[in-house]
């Protein structure tokens, strides 16, 4: 049995946060750097530029990328053969995202109650999944989600007959019905399959995938091309104030399904997009 | 046309006529800060008959929550939150003289129509820009709702503040007019 500390954890949870939120990952960077050498908007090219400037003076002077430092999602892989000791594995999480966004002057976005609102201070609690898996690994990926696009995501009980045509049309749709309040450039996370709480869990997980990185199924590899392609002919661009670059990549996952069901989630993305997996 | 128009906050009429969805403008003067919490507190002081912590005559409002400041700055970084979640609230702060806002994304349509009734107009900035747009803000002083902590109202000082006219006084989209010169 391998036992890790809960106060290691802490510690890779406050780091993690307070850096993702400033230092954006290289492969978000280079789709950046695509998007402004492709797009044919002037416009658009203006505010990819400006993006570009955003990010560099993020990672130069430690300042977080955008001022919604968002929902802290922390999605753990643990190997069957570790223990947590030392205090609990969610009290541990928990701690690490208080102590980055105190620390780390990260704004305090969350409220204890949905209805009755109210901060909780430091933006806890974060959203925490935890999955179990063969061996002594110790994964942690953590997502600073954003709230203006996530609020743009959607989710939809499709039927069977409506098949792929109908993913492609209520994708595209969730795309144009958020315009520029989601942030656009995107990442569009989609997930296929499973049941109401699968489908939305996997559109989450797609977003962790490397930013433009393919599924290894040919044939949703080809819905993601598809998928891109059709969010950029809506016209939208940066911002939505017009170009060709709305998305910078399509992320699709799936999972088996019931012979009546069709679930179809779709997890909306920001350029802003910090996320980072850590291995202890 | 130059590639920037200038103009002052607070806007007098002539200058808010003056213009044009697709224009790109850059700010100098006075905004003050408000998103969710922050409207829902003005709307009801408004309805309750008590002043409003600044007054609204010409004013631009900034969806802005920012994040703290570090030791030694003006600021966090202070980008824009979603315009249309305001959507609900502008009668009453058009009614008292409101003559801007500024967000990222669309607006409904209700909204377009009372801009063009109360000849306001609606800019966006870029959302996600946050610590570049800081840049801009060279003063900033909490004056209102501290309890609210990042939704509170700040008074921003700002200089050469990066903006696109999204809707105008006549009801032109910037967002419609852009999707229809893209799309395929």
């Amino acid at each position: 049995m391998r036992t890790i500390e809960a106060g290691a954890i802490t510690d890779a949870v406050e780091k993690t946060f307070m850096e993702i939120t400033h230092l954006l990952g290289d492969d978000l960077v280079a789709a950046l750097e695509k998007a402004h050498r492709e797009e044919e908007s002037p416009l658009g090219k203006e505010i990819l530029s400006h993006l570009l400037q955003n990010v560099k003076i993020g990672r130069e002077e430690k300042m977080p990328v955008c001022q919604d430092t968002g929902t802290s999602v922390v999605f753990v892989e643990m190997g069957q053969e570790v223990q947590v000791v030392g205090g609990g594995l969610f009290e541990a999480i928990n701690q690490g995202v208080g102590q980055a966004y105190t620390k780390g002057y990260l704004r305090a976005s969350i409220v204890r109650d949905p209805i009755l609102r109210g901060s909780t201070g430091d933006n806890t609690p974060p959203v925490v999944h935890v999955e179990v898996a063969p061996g002594n690994q110790f994964k942690i990926t953590m997502m600073a989600k954003g709230s203006g696009c996530e609020n743009m995501s959607r989710f939809s009980m499709l039927t069977p007959a409506q098949g792929r045509k109908g993913i492609i049309d209520f994708v595209v749709d969730t795309v144009r019905r958020g315009g520029g309040r989601p942030c656009p450039p995107l990442i569009v996370g989609v997930g296929l399959g499973g049941t109401f709480d699968q489908a939305a869990w996997i559109a989450k997980k797609s977003l962790f995938r490397r930013v433009g990185a393919h599924h290894s199924e040919p044939h949703i590899r080809e819905l993601e091309e598809e998928l891109l392609e059709k969010v950029n002919n809506l016209g939208m661009g940066p911002q939505a104030w017009g170009g060709r670059i709305t998305a910078l990549s399509v992320h699709v996952e799936k999972y088996p399904t019931h012979i009546a069901s069709l679930p179809v989630a779709v997890n909306i993305e920001c350029h802003s997009h910090r996320v980072r997996t850590v291995a202890l | 046309m130059p590639e920037f128009v200038r103009i002052r906050a607070p806007m007098d009429e002539a200058a808010v006529l003056s213009l044009r969805a697709g224009q790109k403008v850059l700010i100098s003067g006075v905004l003050y800060s408000g998103r969710d919490a922050t409207h829902k507190r003005m709307i009801e002081l408004i309805q309750k008959g008590e002043p409003l912590p600044f007054d609204l005559k010409g004013q631009i409002i900034y969806y802005l929550g920012p994040t703290p400041a570090r030791p030694g700055q003006v600021i966090g970084s202070a980008g824009p939150t979603t315009s249309s979640r305001m959507d609900p609230y502008m009668l009453p702060l058009y009614e008292k003289g409101l003559k801007g806002t500024i967000g990222k994304g669309n607006r409904s349509q209700e909204v377009i129509d009372l801009i063009k009734k109360y000849k306001a107009v609606h800019f966006s900035n870029i959302g996600g820009a946050a610590a570049l747009i800081a840049k801009s803000i060279k003063k900033c002083d909490m004056i209102a709702f501290k309890d609210l902590g990042t939704e509170a109202i700040y008074r921003l000082e700002v200089e050469d503040f990066y903006c696109i006219v999204a809707y105008d006084s006549e009801g032109n989209d910037l967002y419609k007019e852009a999707m229809a010169r893209y799309g395929r």
